[in-house]
């Protein structure tokens, strides 16, 4: 088997990685906006900080 | 020597064994993704009667089964902090919500893309498929419960009480095939055996694993954000900010 012919799934390429494709884009969002959301929580505790803020 | 369990149940402690932990479930996730790819898709066979079209299922299930536990589990937590008040719990319950949200599109979206081949219809108003949409709204509902609700304790009492009523939904999904005479065919793995080819088995419970494994591993870097942003009036986060 090519990879020709491996990536045209025998006519469901558009299914197939459409599905897995998708999968791995989700991954990628989710891991970027847990990181995200840390940087932030982390930039708002140093501005707490350095504002003397004392609740 | 005894070893004292409740220690973990305070978020300041287990701010600290999440962050340890998250490597040991993310790169364990990432290898068993791989494998279970490579033998998904080198080395089970074509199927006679779907041709490559059937290979969606090695994520399809997988995420599927994801996205109704991670809903238990959820709901489980959110449960025990309605109960005892223990801060942990609902955040660990606000932690879960988004990714067994996630896991429940993808289990649609596959579904959708699979069902087109075969069936000729993206999507049918089908017991299973209806229910499990139901499931990714619950999952929505829950979140933006939390989020319109300013007082965090308030929002765990509401968001809890969503999940709980919610969890009814779950059992229903699964038996869905059974109770109703649905398009969506039952469980090709039973008890009983089955009729699957070995390599498609392997690939689909390595990336059930592998799913496992993410989940995890995303829901403990969730938690520790969520950690920070509840607790950041206490004296131990404000000497976290300082190094940070």
């Amino acid at each position: 088997m090519s990879w020709s012919e491996f990536f045209a799934m025998n006519g469901y390429a558009f299914y197939v990685w459409g599905s897995y494709g998708v999968v791995l884009l989700v991954f990628m969002i989710e891991i970027v906006a847990v990181r995200h959301r840390r940087k932030l929580v982390l930039r708002q505790l140093r501005w707490m900080n350095e504002s003397g803020d004392t609740e | 020597m005894a070893i004292n369990w409740f220690k973990y149940s305070a978020p300041t402690n287990f701010y600290a064994l999440a962050g340890k932990l998250i490597p040991w479930f993310a790169w364990p996730a990432a290898i068993l993704f791989g494998i279970g790819f490579y033998i998904g898709f080198f080395v089970a066979p074509t199927d006679a009667v779907q041709s490559e079209a059937y290979r969606i299922i090695f994520i399809h299930v997988p995420a599927s089964i994801l996205s109704m536990f991670i809903y238990l589990i959820m709901a489980g937590y959110a449960a025990l902090g309605l109960i005892f008040k223990t801060r942990l719990s609902a955040m660990m319950a606000s932690a879960l919500a988004p990714t067994g949200a996630l896991f429940a599109f993808i289990s649609l979206w596959t579904g959708a893309l699979w069902g087109k081949p075969m069936w000729g219809a993206w999507w049918v108003w089908d017991a299973r498929l209806t229910s499990e949409m139901i499931l990714l709204f619950l999952y929505l509902g829950f979140i933006a419960l939390q989020a319109s609700i300013e007082d965090p304790r308030r929002a765990d009492r509401a968001s809890a009480l969503l999940a709980i009523v919610g969890s009814v939904n779950v059992p229903i999904i699964y038996y869905s095939v059974q109770w109703w005479n649905t398009l969506h065919q039952g469980s090709t793995i039973k008890f009983s055996g089955t009729s699957m080819h070995v390599a498609m088995q392997q690939s689909m419970f390595i990336m059930l694993v592998a799913c496992w494994l993410y989940a995890i591993a995303i829901a403990l870097a969730r938690v520790r954000s969520i950690i920070l942003e509840r607790e950041a009036n206490t004296h131990w986060v404000k000497e976290l900010g300082e190094k940070a």
